[in-house]
């Protein structure tokens, strides 16, 4: 089977004998819940966040079941509250924790290098290198949480959760029977009593695991040329021995606990031979500060960069100081990424830009609502920091200003980590305003289900919680929801907010154009067009600045694309009545005779 | 074949740059070869550039391509082609590209400007390049989305890789009532690139 490192791991969970997976959706880490839920075997759910995910993981592992949670890295800070004293308690069943870091930030707001957490909480490490490697450490995971009763963490990059390679799987899956409950209050009540007993078992449990490290398989010298030693791990080893195919190398797979005696007797063989010891590793210097720390002579970060993901030709250029000849052509126009055609959210950052609003946002596709020409969002930090960042601006800048002040989040996120900010707003006396860009799913990664679509990951329907009512039950009573299509509709509500002493909650409601259903719709309606001889062109250019992907320039007047056109009206809705230039395709005839 | 062939397929999130990759990918695997392939998904797809490495031969290690040593650049459309071309054999690489032309945003802002001779400044810069406008031929065959199956006919001649199990693929991925449809795509593209 061809799988990419997120589907190996989902296929490696249950063929392991996994019972029950978690997760909230986050690049890169997103298609392995999506990839476990058509299991029948398996039971998978996002949860809320990430940090509901992990408890109710653990809650599970008591019950005797063999656990999965993944995330991507910055939800491992989300989860750390749980991360840090389940590894004192220990589990029941078999617990691996999937963390999907993003070097280089290709959907990221940082690129914090997760094998830290490792060594920070103090539980074992894997890195596979390559889609078999995700598929068959997650078993091995599972086996040593069980047998060392701790929860074990797999780490993976960006290149290797979407990268896809040939994976050979064991025929069928391992059916493994739940374990009985684990419910011993000693080991998981961690008042200091027990906690300070299982601090000291920790570190009998990580002892036991150094010893696995040294011998145990997973790190091993693969022999070459002794005078070039690289020590790797991750999918920077496949990097190196694509530009240095005979070199030796020590490849971890566990790098925490971490085998010292191995690294020894590597550097022993290539030092002894002459040869140098390149430490080959994305982002932080994990492997090379513990191989200096032994004494070993090595180089590392001084020649290959502590920032950014590796690539074959990073790689030989910093050690071999080679390039291989290339042919690159300037004059590609800078194309980031940008809100699609139709997105529900435009509206609102056009409004938002023209009111010069103080506008805190969120993490989700509506970030993009910072970049020109919408350029209305000033802050996008972390899950749920819109609201909280809001308040406390708001807090300290008072009077009119407070009033403008906006946070925006999705309905996802708003589920995620925005809950806990609105009890701020409301506790604390906020003024400023929150807005819900509710689009009835997690849009940016892909269009995952959340606690507001009334529909579980495998399909189940359920409760669907609505953004107003939860205001509503907090004691905010002034709540507005409207339909981001509405230009004007959207223009007042913001008004009335602002004139609003007190707390005050939007809530945009539309679906993403990209989900099925919407798609279905818009594609039956008439795209829109331009009247080129009513456009005012320049002097006007109005209908440019909601940004979108559809409507271009082209000798000096607008223009629509119709392949990528959503019929969404809102660049009709802008268009000055003086001018009256844009109207759906079937009303041409009749327009253009008027 | 004892070399790794070394892919890139460029293009505009939303145009099927993916797909287009996960069958050329799996043709390979069909083929006996090992595979790996690579692109980022997120943030990066909403309307933003987006590359996919595909790699293939004997053994194969790194999921990205290094640069100059690309066999051949498949892309999606016109100014995007000129992004990738430090990825390609400067000696060897051949370029297949769509002639359509997607705006950037920050071209209809007047921060940056179209370059509408593309073809021939990659012509000039003495690239073999296969230039064939994939939309109308995806509208000959039926519907705007067979764009991404056009392009991969028109690049099956330049992937060592035998025609019929592209065709096996296609047919394998897409629902039955399309079939005909994108075979057909598959197709146009093929005969625009032996023209």
């Amino acid at each position: 089977m061809l799988l990419s490192g997120n589907e190996a791991i989902a296929w490696g969970f249950r063929d392991a004998g996994g019972h029950f997976a978690a997760a909230y959706p986050g690049t890169p880490s997103t298609e392995i819940l999506e990839a476990i839920a058509p299991f029948p075997e398996v039971y998978a759910q996002w949860s809320p966040n990430e940090k509901a995910a992990f408890e109710s993981a653990f809650g599970a592992s008591l019950a005797g079941a063999r656990v999965l949670v993944a995330m991507k890295h910055v939800g491992l800070n989300v989860a750390a509250d749980p991360l840090f004293t389940s590894v004192y308690t220990g589990i029941n069943g078999g617990m691996v924790i999937v963390s999907a870091d993003d070097p280089s930030m290709h959907s990221s707001q940082n690129e914090q290098d997760n094998r830290n957490y490792a060594a920070f909480a103090k539980l074992p490490l894997l890195e596979p290198s390559d889609p078999q490697e995700c598929y068959d450490f997650v078993g091995i995971a599972l086996e040593l949480s069980e047998k060392y009763d701790i929860p074990v963490l797999l780490r993976t990059e960006t290149r290797l959760s979407h990268g896809k390679a040939r994976v050979e799987t064991r025929d069928g899956r391992n059916e493994v029977p739940l374990r009985d409950p684990d419910l011993r209050w000693d080991k998981y009540v961690m008042m200091p009593i027990n906690a300070r007993p299982r601090r000291v078992d920790l570190a009998r449990r990580l002892a036991a695991l150094h010893e696995f490290s040294e011998t145990g398989g997973l790190n091993r010298i693969e022999p070459g040329d002794k005078k070039v030693g690289i020590i790797s791990s991750g999918v920077s080893y496949m990097y190196a021995r694509e530009v240095f195919p005979s070199a030796s190398y020590l490849k971890l797979g566990m790098s925490y606990p971490f085998p010292e005696k191995l690294v020894r007797a590597f550097a022993d063989e290539i030092l002894g031979a002459g040869g140098i010891i390149y430490i080959v590793e994305e982002l932080d210097p994990f492997i090379e500060m513990r191989v200096k720390a032994l004494g070993i002579p090595c180089k590392g970060k001084d020649l290959l960069p502590e920032i950014g993901e590796f690539s074959p030709e990073i790689i030989r250029s910093a050690i071999r100081g080679e390039r291989l000849e290339t042919k690159p052509l300037s004059g590609a126009p800078s194309r980031p990424p940008n809100l699609c055609p139709g997105c529900p959210h435009t509206s609102v950052f056009f409004h938002l830009n023209r009111l010069k609003a103080n506008v805190f946002g969120d993490i989700g596709c509506y970030t993009l609502g910072a970049l020109p020409p919408l350029s209305s969002i000033h802050t996008c930090v972390c899950m749920g920091a819109s609201v909280t960042n809001a308040f406390g601006f708001a807090k300290v800048r008072g009077g009119e200003e407070a009033k403008k002040t906006f946070a925006v989040l999705g309905d996802s996120t708003f589920f995620h980590m925005g809950i806990p900010g609105l009890m701020e707003m409301v506790y604390n006396k906020g003024v400023n305003t929150l807005i819900v860009l509710d689009n009835r799913t997690t849009a940016m990664t892909g269009h995952q289900v959340h606690p507001g679509s009334g529909r579980t990951l495998k399909g189940e329907e359920t409760t669907a919680l609505l953004p107003e009512r939860i205001a509503e039950a907090m004691g905010i009573d002034h709540v507005q929801v409207i339909d981001p299509y509405d230009m004007r509709g959207v223009r007042d509500a913001l008004k009335k907010a602002m004139e609003h002493e007190g707390p005050s909650v939007i809530v945009t409601r539309r679906a993403c154009v990209l989900l099925p259903e919407e798609r279905k719709r818009w594609e039956a309606l008439p795209k829109f067009v331009v009247l080129e001889e009513r456009c005012a062109g320049e002097k006007c250019h109005l209908c440019l600045r909601l940004g979108c992907p559809a409507i271009f320039v082209s000798g000096g007047k607008a223009k629509i694309d119709r392949t990528l056109c959503t019929s969404c009206s809102l660049c009709a809705q802008v268009c000055p009545r003086t001018y009256n230039a844009i109207f759906p395709e079937d009303q041409l005839a009749e327009v253009s005779h008027a | 074949m004892r070399e790794t062939m070394n892919i890139l397929v460029s293009g505009v999130g939303g145009q099927g740059v993916v797909l287009a990759s996960e069958i050329i990918s799996a043709a390979a695997l069909e083929a006996g070869y090992d595979v790996k392939q690579s692109e980022v998904h997120g943030m990066a797809q909403r309307g933003g550039s987006v590359v996919s490495h595909v790699r293939f031969g004997p053994k194969v290690f790194s999921p990205l391509v290094e640069q100059g040593t690309g066999h051949l650049l498949l892309s999606f459309e016109k100014s995007e082609t000129l992004r990738w071309t430090g990825f390609l054999n400067p000696a060897e690489g051949v370029i297949v590209m769509n002639t359509q032309e997607i705006i950037p945003v920050t071209v209809s802002q007047g921060l940056s400007e179209y370059p509408h001779d593309a073809v021939e400044r990659l012509v000039s810069a003495g690239f073999r390049t296969v230039a064939l406008d994939a939309l109308a031929l995806a509208r000959e065959a039926g519907t705007e989305r067979a764009v991404n199956i056009v392009l991969v006919g028109a690049a099956s001649p330049f992937m060592r890789l035998d025609e019929d199990l592209l065709r096996k693929v296609i047919a394998e991925r897409v629902p039955p009532k399309y079939r005909e449809l994108n075979l057909k795509a598959f197709e146009l593209g093929l005969a625009a690139s032996r023209r």
